[in-house]
């Protein structure tokens, strides 16, 4: 695949790619803290039901993932196993930090024991505020991801913006 | 003994010897955790194995600490509320309610009945939604994942209801120092009515589908039993002591400064104390409250919903402590106060800690898969462990 992650494919292979993509994202459930609740809530319940938007949300290890919902408080104890899972998702991608004190620390911002904000630890592609956010937010900052990958330009990767769900 | 029957006696010996060394395994460590999805979080075990059997089993704890008690020295009082809903997130209010009347003891004000009652009632809710999850993710622990689409189907009709009258769906921050910051609004009596009405029915339905089921119960009858003594020597509470036969209930026994003492209704126990019996005190446990809710809706003393408190609040120094029975066990607040605004120090005693402290008693010769059955029938929530 060294074609595609340097966005040598020719455009309508990119294209199709990226729609495939975009449908068959496994996200790999990060359940830390409360957050994790309201991901089951968006993940696991009738009313939310995340299998509509062609999002899976089974996979059994990191490995076999696409997009990982870091949901909850990072500790600092618990940052080296936040890195090495993460490190050990194939490429592409993605990371979406759900709530407040996976984005900035949230109401810990001021505790000895927290790490304030995944994102010191690794890259974000989408932010989703709120202390927990709401499912309906969290489906939000997935659909706006899945808009993001369909036109992605793999060459371009790395240099975008991170999504904030507002 | 002659030469030749010593010769052979130790040449035997040694055979024996032989083979034994021979036959026995190497012991293996197994970590599970602290990302596994049956450890509800970020729970680590190490466990020590000799085959399919736990030879030793040592939790380790530690990955959600946030230092509750550290920040709560540079909250003010209202602020700690904010902060103490996220110990255990499955039942929010109950963890306000010990803190607000530890300080309310303090400050020697008392809420009004009509506050009381509706506390009562919201408490009794946040013990249906965090219990009810329980009921669906046990069954996900032992490989069943149906259960759980039914809790949380359920579940959101409860937050629907919290969420009326709190105006948030997980962390509602309502509980004041003198009372509760609003009143109900209009017609949310009838619509919780309606909503136990389906938690009646989704507990008859888990009866049928987990407590039922034979699967279930080759998993749970006669696994992880707990004497009673051994259960109390651990500081253990709540449902899982009243599995093993402890009739002892602070709802009922201790001095909550709750509507509970005016209500009818009934603890549970179970003599068996194994798995299955945990499960089956906390079924019961949410029809419960579901009776509880019912009885407050309908004795609902009307009045004021807040006493005169001061804008600002300073309690007067002093030392309180107040536990109370939240949906996982025994919980308390030893608050130690200088007259400030903010607490000199809280002393938060939850539940989960001294429900997993006994997991290295508990795990001891059991099999791996029952490890899982084990830890989900004792019902902890990361938060509260580490807080």
């Amino acid at each position: 695949m060294g074609l595609v992650e340097n966005g040598k494919l020719p455009k309508p292979l990119t294209a199709l790619l990226n729609v495939s993509r975009k449908y068959s994202l496994w996200v790999y459930q990060w359940g830390l803290a409360c957050c994790a609740i309201e991901m089951g809530a968006a993940f696991a319940s009738p009313r939310y039901d995340v299998m509509r938007l062609g999002v899976i949300p089974f996979p059994a290890s990191p490995r076999q993932a696409d997009l990982v919902v870091v949901s909850g408080t990072v500790t600092d104890k618990m940052a080296p196993a936040v890195k090495r899972l993460y490190e050990q998702m194939p490429d592409p991608k993605y990371v979406i930090s759900m709530g407040s004190c996976a984005n900035c620390g949230g109401p810990y911002w001021d505790s000895y024991s927290v790490t304030k904000g995944v994102d010191q630890i690794i890259p974000v592609d989408v932010y989703v505020p709120g202390c927990p956010p709401r499912p309906e937010a969290l489906l939000e900052g997935i659909v706006l991801l899945q808009e993001r990958i369909r036109s992605e330009d793999m060459g371009e990767r790395w240099n975008g913006d991170p999504i904030v769900v507002s | 003994m002659t030469d030749t029957r010593q010769l052979a006696y130790i040449a035997a010996q040694a055979a024996d010897a032989r083979v034994n060394v021979e036959l026995e395994t190497e012991g293996m460590t197994l970590n599970i955790g602290p990302q596994h999805p049956a450890t509800h979080g970020t729970l680590r075990i190490i466990v020590r194995l000799d085959g399919e059997r736990v030879v030793a089993a040592e939790p380790v704890m530690g990955y959600m600490h946030r230092g509750y008690e550290k920040l709560a020295e540079v909250r003010t009082y209202p602020q700690v509320t904010t902060l103490v809903n996220r110990i255990d997130w499955l039942g929010s209010f109950a963890n306000e309610v010990p803190f607000i009347l530890a300080a309310e003891r303090l400050m020697e004000v008392e809420a009004p009945p009509r506050a009381r009652w509706i506390r009562t009632a919201l408490f009794e809710l946040s013990r249906i939604a965090n219990v009810v999850l329980f009921l669906g993710d046990m069954g996900v622990q032992l490989g069943a994942v149906t259960p759980v689409f039914f809790a949380f189907r359920d579940r959101e009709f409860v937050l629907n209801q919290i969420e009326a009258v709190t105006g948030g769906r997980f962390h509602p921050n309502f509980d004041r120092i003198g009372g509760l910051k609003d009143d109900l609004p209009k017609g949310w009596i009838e619509e919780t009515r309606s909503v136990l009405g389906r938690i009646r029915t989704f507990c008859d339905e888990m009866e049928d589908l987990v407590a039922g089921n034979e699967i279930f119960e080759a998993r749970t009858r006669n696994i992880g039993v707990i004497p009673a003594d051994v259960g109390l020597a651990y500081g253990l509470s709540g449902a899982n002591i009243r599995a093993s036969g402890v009739d002892w209930d602070l709802r009922r026994d201790g001095d909550m400064g709750l509507a509970h003492g005016e209500l009818d209704w009934k603890v549970w126990t179970h003599p068996d104390g194994d798995s299955f019996a945990r499960y089956w005190v906390r079924l019961q446990e949410v029809r419960e409250a579901c009776t509880i809710v019912e009885q407050c809706l309908d004795g609902l003393p009307s009045g004021p919903v807040m006493a005169k408190v001061p804008r600002i609040i300073k309690v007067p120094a002093g030392e309180a402590y107040v536990e109370t029975e939240n949906p996982l066990g025994v919980m308390g607040y030893y608050i130690v106060s200088k007259g400030d605004l903010v607490p000199y120090r809280v002393k938060i005693r939850s539940a989960s800690f001294n429900n997993v402290s006994i997991t290295p008693w508990l795990l001891e010769g059991v099999y791996v898969p029952d490890v899982i059955s084990i830890l989900a029938s004792l019902y902890f929530i990361l938060g509260d462990i580490d807080r």
